[in-house]
């Protein structure tokens, strides 16, 4: 077990190195001068020539991802140009957003999706199971931007003045703010330290911070703020999920240890919670790996809809305004994210199914 | 007596039917034959082909030009909402089924040429990735050892990145547009293909009669032309025709943000991109566009369902 671990993690470091090289290439590749692009076009030669060296330009290109790697390894992404502040200040502030909206969609997807799942599993072939599956077919080729905005025009325009009615953008009302959970209990916090940097990143978690600090109003408003966007993430991948439990129960619920168990008189609920749904979501846990690509890529996209200051609609705008260190700052940040839930759920896979786990 | 007799006449038929006897039916007939017999085979299809007919006949369907600017020639105001004589609308009004756009164009038209941009969108990006990717996995799976390694650590480190967020940050370098968005899709899936094909051709090329050729002196490359990839194009095939949808959909989300097809391009994306912020006030701008996507993205994937179960080896007896 620990030598397979061991051995998965190690082959996640090509990937990573390899995302590194391609995340800094692409940085090379934009045409024009970094200079003129970074400073503008009156520049001087002299202060071109001491931007240059100032950051290195003018050593020789593997030297130059050395130190790439080396200030990436300090944690230091460089500053922003439209901000003029370092990245890695703009990441803790806006990168809790974008989790806290992912992890939301993924516990809708993943409860939502199994349920829809079983359900059109235990009907298998009645007009209840087609027609599930047909939805399931539709929410799969639905672009979550669209479906987005169409639910913001329902819940936030159409269902206005009704208890439906929900919150169609921004992450709190209007007069609301979030005290970091730091300050309401009265830490002294050094400044500038990693502790304190990232005792500031966890309190930009709205719904977790509110939690803690027991401040319920924040809490019921953030969460409101997050399901329609939420909602509008989840659904591909619940979709899926749901598409894939109904398969794969279905496998199960046809093998001979299934059939013993119902010869034996196991009643049907029971049959299907204690002997047949562990088994059935193996493949499940697999495609939940896959699917938070497709949770990531939804973030980029709904936070644009739902006006979320989030990492994904930072990441197209400094694209817009040509903001290079943003953006391969935050290419390299989600891509990392991306490689490492997809290792932990390999991980998780080999320690749920014992067939594939290594004596 | 006689329903035994029908039962082998049946059993008969369906032989014949399937090749086994009589003349040899070819691969894409039995297949066809197949998948319309599914369900999902037959929406799948009908949806492509209304989308193709649009496509094709756009300037017959299509009531007006779609980048014509209808202030002064006709009495609308910009985003007017839709007005259908049939179901009430003034007849002194002109007819526009799906309303007017922020710069006072036929909605309805720019949808039907829209299609011809979408169409063409999914059939690029897959062709482009599918002969990249084939050529990659097939070269991956048939020579093995360090080129196998190198191709497929590649092909891992793209895989690395989610497929959207890839895809802009290409955009990113190469500047907005539909070719870069193209291309930038098209790399990001090529991975795909490039391991199906692999795994394809790895189980294929271990069969005698590759064996066969090999001892009657054909060259390696040949081999790998001639004799592997052919047998083992099926799964690319039912991934090439899913793939079509996932590019139409990456492309209207790279469009969305501004990133792919510009304006004044009638790109169901573009169109609901530039029209998002008038959302509330005019939401038939945001939902025409996005039912035409679902109803091509969803034509595809039913497509791709229904040849998988059509090319089952499993099914096939």
């Amino acid at each position: 077990m620990l030598g397979y671990a061991i051995k998965r993690l190690l082959s996640a470091i090509p990937v990573l190195f390899g995302i590194l090289v391609v995340t800094f290439s692409l940085a090379r590749l934009i045409p024009g001068d970094p200079c003129k692009s970074m400073l503008g076009d009156k520049v001087s030669a002299a202060t071109c020539a001491e931007f240059v060296r100032h950051f290195g330009l003018d050593q020789p290109i593997p030297v130059q991802f050395l130190y790439y790697l080396r200030d990436i390894a300090q944690g230091d992404f460089g500053n922003s140009i439209r901000f003029s502040r370092p990245v890695t200040q703009i990441i803790i502030e806006r990168l809790p957003m974008t989790m806290e909206l992912a992890i939301l969609a993924l516990i809708v997807a993943t409860l939502a999706g199994i349920a829809i799942g079983i359900f059109a599993a235990r009907r298998h072939n009645t007009a209840a199971d087609v027609g599930t599956m047909a939805l399931a077919n539709v929410g799969i080729a639905m672009p979550i931007f669209w479906l987005g905005l169409m639910m913001a025009y329902v819940f936030g325009v159409m269902l206005k003045g009704t208890p439906l009615w929900l919150p169609p953008s921004g992450r709190l009302s209007a007069g609301l703010s979030s005290v970091p959970f730091y300050e309401v209990w009265h830490w002294e916090l050094a400044k500038d330290t990693f502790g304190a940097k990232f005792l500031e990143f966890v309190s930009n978690f709205y719904i977790f911070n509110a939690l803690i600090t027991g401040n319920w109003i924040i809490f019921i408003d953030a969460l409101r703020h997050m399901v329609l966007p939420a909602l509008a993430v989840a659904t591909i991948p619940m979709a899926v999920i749901a598409r894939m439990t109904r398969s794969s129960l279905l496998d199960v619920l046809g093998r001979d240890y299934v059939r013993t168990a119902r010869a034996k008189g196991v009643p049907d609920n029971k049959v299907v919670r204690r002997h047949a749904l562990g088994n059935a979501m193996l493949p499940v846990v697999t495609i939940l790996g896959l699917q938070m690509g497709a949770l990531l890529s939804g973030a980029v996209l709904t936070e644009t809809v739902f006006g979320l200051a989030g990492v994904g609609r930072m990441l197209v705008e400094a694209i817009f305004a040509r903001d290079y260190p943003i953006v391969q700052a935050f290419t390299v940040m989600i891509a990392t994210i991306y490689v490492v839930v997809n290792l932990i759920v390999d991980l998780s896979y080999t320690y749920l199914d014992p067939r594939v786990r290594p004596q | 007596m006689t329903s035994l007799k029908t039962a082998s006449a049946n059993a008969a038929a369906i032989v014949i039917e399937d090749g086994l006897l009589g003349d040899p039916v070819p691969l894409w007939k039995q297949t066809f034959k197949r998948l319309t017999r599914k369900r999902s085979g037959q929406v799948g299809l009908f949806l492509i082909g209304f989308m193709v007919l649009v496509a094709i006949f756009a300037p017959v369907i299509a009531p007006y030009d779609p980048n014509q600017v209808l202030i002064g020639i006709e009495q609308v105001k910009r985003r007017d909402p839709p007005c259908v004589h049939m179901f009430g609308c003034d007849v002194a009004k002109p007819q526009h089924i799906m309303g007017i756009d922020g710069n006072s164009r036929d909605v309805f038209s720019r949808l039907v040429y829209g299609s011809r941009i979408s169409l063409m969108i999914g059939v690029v990006t897959v062709s482009v990735a599918l002969i990249t990717g084939v050529l990659l996995g097939s070269i991956a799976g048939y020579f093995g050892g360090w080129t196998d390694n190198v191709i497929m650590r590649c092909m891992d480190v793209i895989l690395g990145f989610p497929s959207l967020l890839l895809a802009i940050a290409i955009v990113a370098v190469l500047g907005p547009g539909i070719v870069n968005a193209l291309l930038a899709i098209s790399v990001v899936s090529v991975p795909g293909y490039a391991r199906v094909t692999r795994a394809s051709v790895l189980s294929v090329k271990s069969q005698d009669f590759v064996a066969a050729s090999r001892v009657l002196g054909g060259s390696k490359w040949r081999i790998l032309f001639t004799r592997v990839l052919p047998n083992a194009l099926t799964p690319i095939v039912v991934l090439a025709t899913m793939g079509v949808a996932s590019g139409i959909l990456e492309a209207a989300g790279l469009s969305f943000l501004g990133l792919g097809a510009q304006p004044p391009t009638p790109e169901w994306g573009t169109m609901l991109g530039t029209e998002k912020d008038q959302m509330f006030s005019s939401p038939h701008l945001v939902f025409f566009p996005g039912i035409a996507i679902v109803i091509t993205v969803l034509g595809f994937n039913l497509l791709g369902d229904g040849l998988r179960d059509a090319l089952d080896p499993r099914l096939n007896s």
